[in-house]
């Protein structure tokens, strides 16, 4: 149980930014999603015509043939054994519209399987973690964490191509307003692909139970135009801000924990890497792989005992001394 | 309600001419079908992982053909059905023969997979840790193993409940089952064999 | 005869004439297939109430966002245990008993074919069962790493490996599911061999009632389909105690493998979970509508379709492996496939209603239901054979609604009406009809106050198996109204545990033949002697009680 002041922390709510949070797969915001909802639409329809067909005529039959008082309670019904016209129809009628769904399915599984990445498309590498993602753009040599940011493809012609797959167990990826579901799994690569047509915030979870903190792996799709897109990447390709000569104190006191054993920022001697990548932690929306939004209240709480909000997450409570918490604070703050 | 009721003028006709099949066959068909159906599995999964092992041993550095082994076992399955004829035709001392013949050869096989794997943990330092070859080997041909194991233990008890001089005629059913069971052993080496020294070794 | 066994002065129940040990004796020593059913049901609902609590506990803590009731390690043990109690200490002692139960009464036989194996397989069931259990006490090992297993019903590898899953409770899933697993393949053969071998004179296949015929393919599925898992455990507890690499991705080992191998096992499951259904509703609604069941050779087939179809159907769990588009399309084709035949039984059962003079006692009321929910489940269920739709459907909460919709809107119901309509035969009392109807008013309220919201849960991207989910994603409504309906669930089923034990103790004494029924567990008397029948019947078509009461219009001058 949490203290009560938590579920403020817990608010993932991020102000000031766009998000699609409410992951409505009947409002798709991007091609993959768009094909999944055609073909659902349709065989939405079919069902629903059969079931209330069928639902009547059961409804009917109760109603119809149910025992009324002053029935001849020694005269059975009469005896019908069945009929075989009537079993070809219901035979026939269900092949029929088998064969419609099975044409539609695999003209969509070809559509969204065998779409093939145009040459400037952007790359992506999602490496699944118990319980964050790995983000690693090849084509630019930049790894980061938990937030994927692609550019917007308003014409649908600028999608983002990924290829997943898992460091420890099965991982799922799943943005149901971009894609329908694609598994993180270790020792195998899969491929999915995104053109988000909108600029915003896209919400998502790892839909593949992986273990204890499942529930709080969440994902965020960052679309932004292409300016914004390569800006941030230019940014985000530097090295960590060490020039700031304040914060050197900060800094050792950071790189003398064992901090570093996990996590990589770069241009400093914290190269772990099981952990995220910190190197420009500041510029994430969220910590915590989504579990609390990124701002120096929760950022304190999450570096003073991680297992508060993600109890059972892999970073343990350091156990820093107030200083020390003061320092990395201060110095995790520096890193935009 | 009374329960005579139910029967119809024809009634005793019907029963005298009512026949079915014996249970005992039913119940070992689908036992061998089960087990057919665990067996196949280790089977896809050692075709699965054929090839794929990352480290060494492969099996073409490390496994040698056991045909003598594979003679014997299925000889054994001959062996059987001359002990089972004997039986039929109430031949005691020639079934105990074949039987004893029957024994010595499985256990033979199973001396030959002891000295087999043996070799391949002490010499070639392959253990079913080592790589996936390791892995669905020793599971394969131990899951089969296991099995010459539970038939020998039978094949056993009625060797010894007929040299203790039960009267193992009566038992002709249970006799035959047991044969059923050993041709399905073998019958599964024939696969084994096929897959891990045929299909599973390049040459 | 009786004057001399049975004095009339002798009073009824003297004290010290009911011993505690001779009767427990008597039932753990039993190799009587009545018995064994009626104890493969009890600790079947023994089991359901244990799972059901779970359930509930899970149900509260998703009601509001961000819930506090458990923390996700107690919650991840929960729905681990609620999955595979449901499915493996539930359902399948489930089949079992009923098989055992009837089987051997409706084709007129004095017991299963092999009796001791049938006590066998029950005992090593509930060792299965327990041994799973047990976990909550010794998976913690010597290192107190662990507690009961938390790795989901279907334990994905590598989740379940070493090196992700410490202590022991892993193995007390592989170990207990195996365990209970000889015990349903060692019934399922003795079904089989009872139905081939010891059908009463004149009890052809062709006669033999449709509740037979299912059991029949149910074991069937159950003895080719259930060693996958067997193997697939036995190649888990490799790795976990040899260090073998079966599952071990870090030595090259396949993550999907195990998929493959426990979906392979895993859908043929489902349909042998959900065919002790159709084959009770098979039985129960000719009786209450007072009809023969329509398209009887139909539905035959259409179980030996379902047997066989639902071999080939395995990987619509697995659109989201990234197999090529081309086995997805394979595997969405078989999968809608196997809904033609389910459609068939929908529209047979509903056939032999039409025309018909309806009886609404609470079995049939439990069957209706069963109607209506199976025919949404099996439209849901095509839903997600169609593998696009799939992507978005899959490991969400619609999953969770659908396989709710099929095993309990179909499974369970149809349990309960099997237990209302055969309740007089096995104990000898009828079940309260009063308590019954508020038992499946309140049951089927609850049923789809719970598991229809979810369908919209998942709709919204609420994936399943999480012990938590922030507010503003639009699940809350769907959330809190589903757990408002297990609170009437609850209330049903207390209704019907009230009504089992006042029935046993003090209902009215149930005669023969109740309900006027035609198959042969409905000529001996109720509860049935230990030889069932004091004479072996002889049948001349699949109704020979409809035979005997209508001498004038048998029903064999039709066959």
């Amino acid at each position: 149980m949490f203290e009560p002041a938590l579920s403020v922390l817990l608010q993932t709510q991020v102000p000031n930014v766009h998000e699609f949070r409410i992951t409505n797969i009947f409002k798709p915001l991007a091609s993959p999603a768009a094909a999944e909802r055609t073909a659902a639409y349709l065989v939405l329809a079919i069902t629903a015509v059969i079931f209330v067909v069928v639902a009547g005529l059961i409804c009917y039959t109760i109603v119809r043939f149910r025992r009324r008082p002053g029935d001849n309670e020694l005269q059975e019904p009469p005896q019908v054994y069945g009929s075989n016209q009537i079993e070809a129809a219901w035979t026939v009628i269900p092949i029929l519209i088998v064969f419609v769904l099975i044409g539609v399915s695999a003209r969509v599984i070809a559509a969204i399987q065998n779409a093939s990445p145009p040459p400037q498309s952007v790359k992506i590498l999602l490496v699944g973690h118990q319980w964050w993602w790995e983000v690693r753009y090849p084509d630019y040599g930049l790894v980061t964490a938990n937030e994927i940011h692609v550019p917007v493809s308003s014409d649908g012609k600028h999608a983002t191509y990924l290829q997943l797959t898992s460091a420890d167990v099965i991982h799922s990826f799943w943005v149901p307003q971009l894609a329908g579901k694609t598994d993180l799994i270790p020792n195998r690569i899969n491929y999915t692909w995104i053109d988000p047509r909108q600029p915003g915030v896209y919400v998502g979870n790892c839909a593949e139970y992986c273990g204890t903190q499942h529930a709080n792996m969440l994902l965020r799709v960052i679309a932004e135009s292409s300016e914004e897109f390569n800006a941030w990447m230019s940014a985000q390709r530097k090295p960590a801000n060490n020039s700031d000569t304040q914060l050197s104190a900060a800094q050792t006191v950071f790189g003398s924990l064992s901090c570093v054993n996990c996590h990589m920022i770069r241009g400093t001697s914290a190269i772990g890497a099981f952990g995220p990548d910190l190197t420009h932690l500041m510029s994430r929306q969220t910590l915590g792989a989504g579990v609390l939004v990124n701002n120096t209240e929760n950022l304190r709480a999450w570096v003073n005992d991680p297992q508060i909000p993600k109890p059972g997450c892999l970073m343990p409570s350091m156990k820093l001394t107030g200083p020390e918490l003061n320092q990395v604070i201060s110095y995790l703050q520096s890193l935009k | 309600m009374a329960h005579g009721h139910l029967v119809a003028e024809d009634a005793l006709t019907m029963e005298r001419q009512w026949k079915l099949p014996d249970r005992g066959t039913v119940g070992i068909v689908f036992l061998i079908v089960t087990e057919s159906v665990l067996f196949s599995m280790f089977v896809i999964a050692y075709l699965i992982y054929l090839n794929k092992s990352l480290v060494g041993p492969y099996p073409k550095d490390v496994l040698e053909l056991p045909i003598l082994a594979s003679i014997c076992l299925l000889s054994s399955s001959g062996a059987i059905v001359f002990a089972e004829h004997a039986l039929k035709h109430n031949r005691l001392g020639s079934f105990k023969l074949w039987w004893a013949v029957t024994i010595l050869l499985g256990a033979y096989f199973l001396w030959a997979t002891a000295v087999e794997w043996r070799k391949l943990i002490f010499e070639d330092h392959l253990t079913i840790a080592t790589n996936l070859f390791g892995t669905t080997f020793y599971s394969l041909v131990g899951l089969h193993a296991s099995h010459v194991i539970v038939g020998l233990i039978f094949l056993t008890i009625v060797f010894v409940l007929t040299l203790l001089g039960f009267p193992i005629q009566t038992q002709l059913r249970r006799v035959l089952f047991l044969s059923w069971y050993w041709h399905f052993v073998d019958a599964v080496w024939v696969i084994v064999f096929t897959v891990v020294y045929i299909i599973g070794l390049p040459r | 005869m009786a004057a001399i066994d049975y004095p009339l002065q002798r009073p009824k129940a003297e004290p010290g004439e009911f011993s505690f040990s001779e009767t427990l004796y008597k039932w753990v020593a039993t190799v009587d297939h009545k018995r064994l059913g009626l104890m493969y049901v009890a600790s079947a609902l023994i089991f359901l109430i244990v799972a059901g609590i779970m359930a509930t506990v899970m149900r509260v803590q998703l009601m509001f966002p961000n819930g506090h009731v458990v923390g996700p390690d107690t919650f991840n043990r929960l729905f681990t245990m609620h999955g595979t109690s449901m499915v493996f200490l539930v359902g399948m002692p489930m089949v079992a008993g009923f098989a055992n139960y009837l089987v051997p009464l409706m084709i007129g036989a004095r017991d299963m074919a092999f009796p001791r194996l049938n006590s066998f397989g029950f005992w090593i069931f509930l060792l299965g069962g327990l041994l799973l259990y047990y976990s909550y006490l010794g998976g913690g090992g010597l290192s107190g790493d662990g507690s009961a297993p938390d790795v989901g019903w279907f334990a994905y590898a590598p989740l379940t490996e070493r090196g992700f899953s410490r202590g022991h409770s892993s193995d007390y899933w592989a170990l207990g599911v195996l365990v209970s697993g000889f015990g349903s393949i060692a019934s399922a053969i003795n079904v089989i061999a009872t139905t081939f071998c010891m059908r009463c004179p004149g009890m052809t296949l062709k006669r033999m009632p449709m509740f037979v015929w299912v059991m029949l393919i149910d074991s069937w599925l159950i003895v080719v389909a259930l060693p996958p898992l067997s193997a697939a455990q036995v190649m888990l507890l490799l790795d976990r105690y040899l260090g073998a690499n079966f599952f071990n991705t870090q030595n090259g080992g396949s993550a999907v493998l195990w998929q493959h191998y426990f979906w392979i096992f895993g859908h043929p499951e489902v349909y042998i979970l959900i065919f002790p259904a159709f084959a009770i509703l098979s039985e129960v609604i000719p009786i209450f509508s007072r009809k023969p069941l329509f398209g009887r050779p139909a539905m035959v087939a259409a179980v030996v379709a379902i047997g066989f179809i639902s071999l080939g159907v395995w990987a619509h769990h697995m659109f989201a492996v990234g197999m090529t588009s081309w086995s997805n399309t394979f595997f969405a084709a078989s999968s809608m496939l196997v809904g033609i035949p389910t459609g068939i039984k929908i529209f047979n059962w509903t056939a032999t209603m039409y025309g018909g003079r309806l009886r609404f006692t609470t079995a049939l009321l439990f069957c209706c239901g069963f109607l209506f929910q199976f025919l949404l489940a099996g439209l849901t269920g095509i839903m997600l054979a169609v593998a696009p739709f799939d992507w978005q459907l899959h490991d969400s909460y619609f999953v969770v609604a659908h396989f709710h919709f099929t095993l309990v809107g179909g499974l369970v119901f149809g349990l309960f009406a099997g237990m209302y309509y055969w309740f007089p035969k096995a104990i000898g009392k009828m079940l309260d009809e009063t308590l019954g109807k508020w038992h499946f008013w309140l049951f089927c309220i609850g049923f789809n106050l719970t598991f229809i919201p979810l369908h919209f849960a998942g709709m919204l991207g609420m994936p399943r198996r999480i012990y938590t989910y922030a507010p503003g994603r639009g699940w809350e409504l769907w959330n809190f109204v589903a757990t408002i309906g297990v609170f009437f669930q609850i209330a049903g089923i207390l209704f019907f545990i009230y009504n089992v034990l006042r029935s046993t103790l003090r209902g009215q004494p149930a005669t023969d033949d109740p309900w006027d029924g035609w198959t042969l567990e409905w000529a001996t008397s109720s509860p049935p002697p230990e030889y069932n029948f004091e004479k072996l019947p002889v049948v001349r078509s699949s109704r020979p009680l409809w035979d005997l009461k209508h001498p004038q219009d048998p029903d064999w001058k039709w066959e």
